[in-house]
């Protein structure tokens, strides 16, 4: 079955969620509503054979113009490994203050990481995520950097490494200096 | 007194043989900078694409092993670091402690423009030169340096310890 005969089917079985089904170089994406995101995922894996996560990532739509665009969105990329054919999912994440989807590690173990890499730059939190904890940056990390109102040099500086600077600035006194002993050791006699 | 200096082989600045018995006369910061500048031994230790290069200088068209130079797997038994690569704010603390295990006398090199200033990387997330954290001794720009750049820093090095005055408190 063809990608858009699968887009059609899922907006025939989950008609309120399907905002809009695009195409661009023959690759067919639906923009969807959050709500049934793991029943949708559960429809295109168990009907459709769409086996294979091959993506899951998240966008920060504040600068982007586009009719269905919430702030945050994730996107899944799925693609069947039997019909070799492929289907994007773009859900839209209603509340921007405290962007909240539901997580689908319960169909795909390996979409673990991808959630916490979305979760850690983006501030998406998945619903029902066994860990959701940073991946990147590190734990005590303040702020999501791919956000568009992170500033690229970041709001704060990490406490790890200013502890860091610290330690070189009390260690330093220990460095060797080249300074002493300049007499004597060059004599030729 | 006068007799003996003159049956002194003069060798090099300050450094003299004494035919017949097979011995030197020399200073001992001579003698140990000549043994240290002869015998870097850098930890593996890349951090990103530098390290490809490194890795280059290190086989067999450049050869660092031709300056006694050989890479050690443990910084336990190294005297240099060589900064290859991009270090992020996450990472610093980590090569901080690879530093730290390194016993005296210990040198640090930066290669390439992230290690020495973060290079094109003026983000939260990337350390703005390695002298932030670490005492550096020498920098080798470019990106990445071509392994002469490495041979080149690595023999400024070797001058550098050349220089050095009375590193060796602990036994003597």
């Amino acid at each position: 079955m063809e990608s858009i005969r699968i887009a059609e089917d899922l907006e025939k079985h989950f008609p309120d969620s399907i905002l809009e089904i695009q195409v661009h170089r023959g690759q067919f994406s639906a923009i969807v509503a959050q709500e049934f995101i793991l029943e949708m995922c559960q429809f295109l894996k168990e009907k459709h054979k769409m086996n294979h996560l091959n993506c899951l990532t998240g966008v920060d739509n504040l600068t982007r113009k586009g009719k269905h665009f919430e702030r945050f969105e994730v996107i899944y990329q799925l693609y069947s490994i039997e019909h070799r054919v492929g289907l994007r999912l773009k859900a839209q994440v209603k509340d921007s203050d405290n962007p909240c989807i539901d997580s689908i590690t319960s169909l795909w173990t390996g979409a673990d990481w991808l959630e916490r890499e979305a979760f850690d730059l983006l501030g998406i939190s998945f619903n029902n995520h066994p860990n959701l904890k940073r991946v990147l940056t590190p734990d005590d990390w303040e702020g999501h950097p791919l956000q568009k109102t992170y500033k690229l040099k970041g709001n704060t500086e990490w406490s790890g490494f200013t502890d860091l600077k610290e330690k070189f600035k009390q260690l330093s006194q220990f460095d060797f200096q080249n300074t002493h002993v300049q007499e004597g050791t060059q004599a030729n006699d | 007194m006068g007799k003996i200096n003159e049956d002194l082989v003069h060798i090099t600045d300050g450094i003299k043989y004494i035919p017949g018995a097979s011995a030197l006369v020399a200073p001992l910061n001579k003698v140990i900078n000549w043994g240290r500048a002869g015998s870097i031994w850098p930890a593996t230790f890349g951090l990103a694409c530098c390290a490809i290069e490194m890795m280059v200088a290190g086989s067999a068209t450049n050869d660092l092993d031709r300056f006694g130079i050989i890479f050690r797997a443990s910084p336990r038994q190294a005297d240099c670091l060589i900064l290859a690569g991009t270090i992020t704010k996450k990472m610093a603390p980590v090569v901080r402690r690879v530093y730290d295990q390194m016993p005296e006398p210990r040198y640090v090199l930066a290669m390439g423009s992230c290690a020495c200033t973060g290079g094109v990387f003026d983000t939260y997330s990337v350390v703005q030169g390695a002298n932030e954290f670490l005492p550096v001794d020498v920098y080798i720009p470019g990106c990445p340096p071509r392994p002469e750049a490495l041979l080149e820093g690595l023999m400024k090095l070797q001058e550098k310890i050349m220089q050095e005055q009375g590193r060796w408190s602990q036994f003597a």
